[in-house]
């Protein structure tokens, strides 16, 4: 076993053992697809998938922010169907309405966010409880009040999930903007950093000096904001808004499972945007290979599932051995395996 | 709370408050706390809804009542031993499909399959459960993941096998379970035997609770890294409460076989209605806290609420937004509340509780 990891570069990161994930399921996605008589890489293949990844990429990127602050969202599935009913209510099929509905729709969507962040970090309720109690008030209230699909989107405004920059939608471009602006938050900004350091530890970020209502609340308003851009994402696609979009699409769970696949750390402090979009690409791959072999909609899930458990089981492998940087000491990386190889090699037997 | 307060008689010391004053005073002291409280909620609840409805008051409907609400309360005192330990099972909905699937499909007709259909519904539910467990504790994936996994894998799996349809229709002498009772008793008329099997399960809890393994699991969620240096196996002890809760959730399966019928939905949406009645029962999340027979309260709590709307006319479209203000509620006045004792606490014994507390957030 410790021959093994010898082999392996000492220095690669979580997320780049999701992009090895990810080379190897586009490896393997290519030979099945090959296997069935088709070109995995045609552009219109190609295209299927970055469409695939698109919302929940928005999704999950705002997931991963509020992750690393410690907190969670599991109101994300709700928002997201709100926010496509109230811009498709307010556009009712008219151009001159785009811009209204779209601010109106990621205001009620920013509100939502604000309030889950306030109740998370003043009210010192756990983001799991607080998120699945605004998730269910807002599931009464759609329920209450939309019967059905209600709104309609102007061409124009379909345009945004039709267009395509040579293989690529113009959709998957508005998420991957979203993405880096989200990195830049994160790596350039003082409140970026202060994010980690709460979700790492707060009561240490907060002894430090840091504020740990901000960073948590801005997280919190961000991910409900990308919910609501997937929202309006799936009103440009379907034109009509419904009220069941969201939580058919099982956002919430496929979102957190994203991020974690993506290598960031469940209880916070640790992770970035890159692993989680690579973790959203592995999920889009895998859709998609399993589309192609037509494979039976309910196997589909037994599958996601096996691959979230197994791909997470490798990472916490990896992480429990993993300091930052200046806790290593060079001599003692190779010591720490060591050590742990034995309950590694027990476990695998 | 009293008796999840692991109790050591060592070395005099002064007595930990809850110990100060008789019964009656401890009684009452019990019941400002969160865990206590919400005995008080489903009194207030109970005469909230008498009121707005006399019948419902009689005994015979309220025994009725009692035996309707013990599948959720089986499966919120089922998600409990995991809750207390630190961990989540999310997969509780998805395993209390596959029984009732399971029980269509495999004792059908025959009346003579109903022993070992039960059986090897047992003997599944604890697989899941190892499996939950064994994957949380020896894999170190956080169990959010490892239950969100089985549920995907396991509601796959049983629409795979029913179409997404209903399918199978077990025997009526199986369904008597949860559909029957002991009948013309005094006063009551019917004795239901999910109440009975509420009851059985409710004591067998307390008095695990009370045995060293509940005291650890406990301790568990209080601080995993301190049980493993005391030298507990806390893997064995995690595995167990899994084992447990899934468990439980197939005793709540084979109950709603009787009422609900053999649909792959059945039970969808349970073990988010589990967490908040833990929730409501003043269990913390994250572990360490909270009595088992509080959860069970939670889920009367719930299911009172939601009979009261259901009288004063509130439609039904509302009550998820209802349980999620509840549940935020809940939890914020349940959060102050154990903040407020734990400073009491920590008057009188002003060792290390301060500074453990940071490390059992991060680790929720």
């Amino acid at each position: 076993m410790s021959s093994v990891s010898r082999l392996l570069p000492t220095r690669l990161t979580s997320t780049g053992i999701v992009y090895l994930v990810l080379v190897l399921v586009v490896v393997a996605g290519a030979i099945i697809t090959a296997a069935e008589g088709r070109n995995f890489f045609s552009g219109g293949n190609i295209s299927a998938i970055l469409t695939g990844t698109s919302i929940l990429g928005f999704i999950a990127i705002g997931q991963t922010l509020v992750i690393l602050g410690g907190s969670l969202d599991l109101s994300v599935p709700y928002v997201t169907s709100l926010s496509s009913l109230v811009a498709g209510v307010i556009m009712a099929g008219q151009t001159s309405n785009i811009a209204l509905a779209v601010l109106t729709a990621l205001g009620v969507a920013a509100l939502i966010g604000l309030v889950n962040g306030l109740v998370v970090t003043y009210l010192h309720v756990h983001g799991f409880i607080a998120t699945l109690g605004m998730g269910l008030i807002l599931a009464g209230y759609l329920g209450t009040n939309y019967r059905g699909s209600a709104g309609s989107a102007p061409r124009d405004f379909r345009l945004i999930g039709a267009l395509n920059i040579g293989p690529v939608p113009l959709s998957t471009l508005i998420m991957l903007g979203c993405a880096v602006l989200v990195m830049l938050l994160l790596r350039r900004t003082r409140i970026g950093h202060h994010l980690y350091a709460v979700g790492g530890q707060r009561e240490v970020a907060r002894l430090s000096g840091v504020r740990t209502q901000p960073p948590l609340i801005l997280a919190h308003v961000l991910c409900s904001v990308l919910a609501g851009l997937a929202g309006l994402l799936l009103l440009a696609r379907l034109s009509v808004g419904s009220p069941t979009i969201g939580s058919q699409g099982g956002y919430d769970l496929m979102s957190i499972a994203a991020v974690v696949l993506g290598g960031t750390v469940l209880a916070g402090g640790k992770g970035n945007i890159l692993g989680t979009l690579g973790g959203v690409a592995i999920f889009a791959v895998l859709d998609n290979v399993m589309g192609v072999m037509e494979l039976n909609a309910f196997l589909r899930d037994i599958v996601r599932g096996l691959v979230i458990v197994v791909a997470v089981a490798v990472y916490a492998r990896r992480s429990t051995d993993t300091r930052p940087p200046r806790f290593a000491h060079p001599p003692d990386d190779g010591g720490g395996r060591h050590t742990l190889a034995p309950t590694t090699a027990g476990a695998t037997r | 709370m009293t008796a999840a307060t692991p109790t050591t008689d060592t070395a005099p010391r002064p007595d930990l408050p809850w110990h100060q004053g008789g019964a009656a005073g401890r009684a009452l002291r019990a019941l400002r706390t969160p865990g206590g409280a919400v005995f008080v909620l489903v009194a207030v609840l109970l005469v909230a809804v008498i009121a707005a409805n006399p019948n419902f008051g009689e005994p015979g409907s309220l025994i009725r009542f009692i035996g309707r609400t013990a599948p959720v309360a089986i499966a919120a005192m089922g998600q409990y031993f995991v809750i207390v330990s630190g961990e989540f099972d999310l997969s509780m909905a998805a395993v209390v499909s596959m029984q009732v699937v399971i029980a269509g499909n495999f004792i059908g007709q025959e009346e003579a399959r109903i022993i070992p259909g039960l059986l090897l519904m047992l003997a599944l539910g604890a697989l899941v459960g190892i499996v939950n467990g064994l994957a949380t504790t020896i894999l170190k994936v956080p169990s959010f993941i490892v239950t969100l996994g089985t549920m995907l894998a396991l509601s796959g799996l049983v629409f795979y096998l029913t179409g997404g349809a209903a399918t199978g229709n077990p025997v009526d002498t199986f369904r008597q379970i949860g559909r029957g009772g002991i009948r013309d008793v005094p006063v009551l008329e019917i004795i239901p035997y999910p109440a009975i099997i509420l009851l059985v399960l409710a004591v067998a809890a307390v008095w695990l609770m009370r045995r060293p393994f509940g005291r650890t699991l406990v301790a568990v969620g209080d601080n995993p890294e301190a049980v493993r240096l005391s030298g507990s196996a806390t893997w064995w002890l995690k595995t167990r409460a899994f084992i447990l809760s899934s468990l439980a959730a197939t005793v709540a399966g084979i109950i709603l076989v009787g009422y609900a019928g053999v649909h792959p939905s059945v039970g969808q949406g349970y073990e988010f209605t589990a967490i908040t009645a833990v929730v409501i029962g003043g269990v913390v999340l994250g572990g360490g806290r909270g009595w088992v027979l509080s959860a069970a309260a939670g889920a009367f709590a719930l299911e009172l609420l939601f009979t009261l709307l259901n009288f004063v006319g509130v439609a039904s479209t509302w009550r998820d937004t209802v349980q999620g203000v509840i549940i935020i509620v809940a939890v914020a006045a349940g959060a102050r509340a154990w903040a407020a004792g734990q400073r009491r606490q920590t008057r009188s014994t002003p060792q290390t509780t301060q500074q453990n507390q940071p490390t059992t957030q991060g680790d929720a």
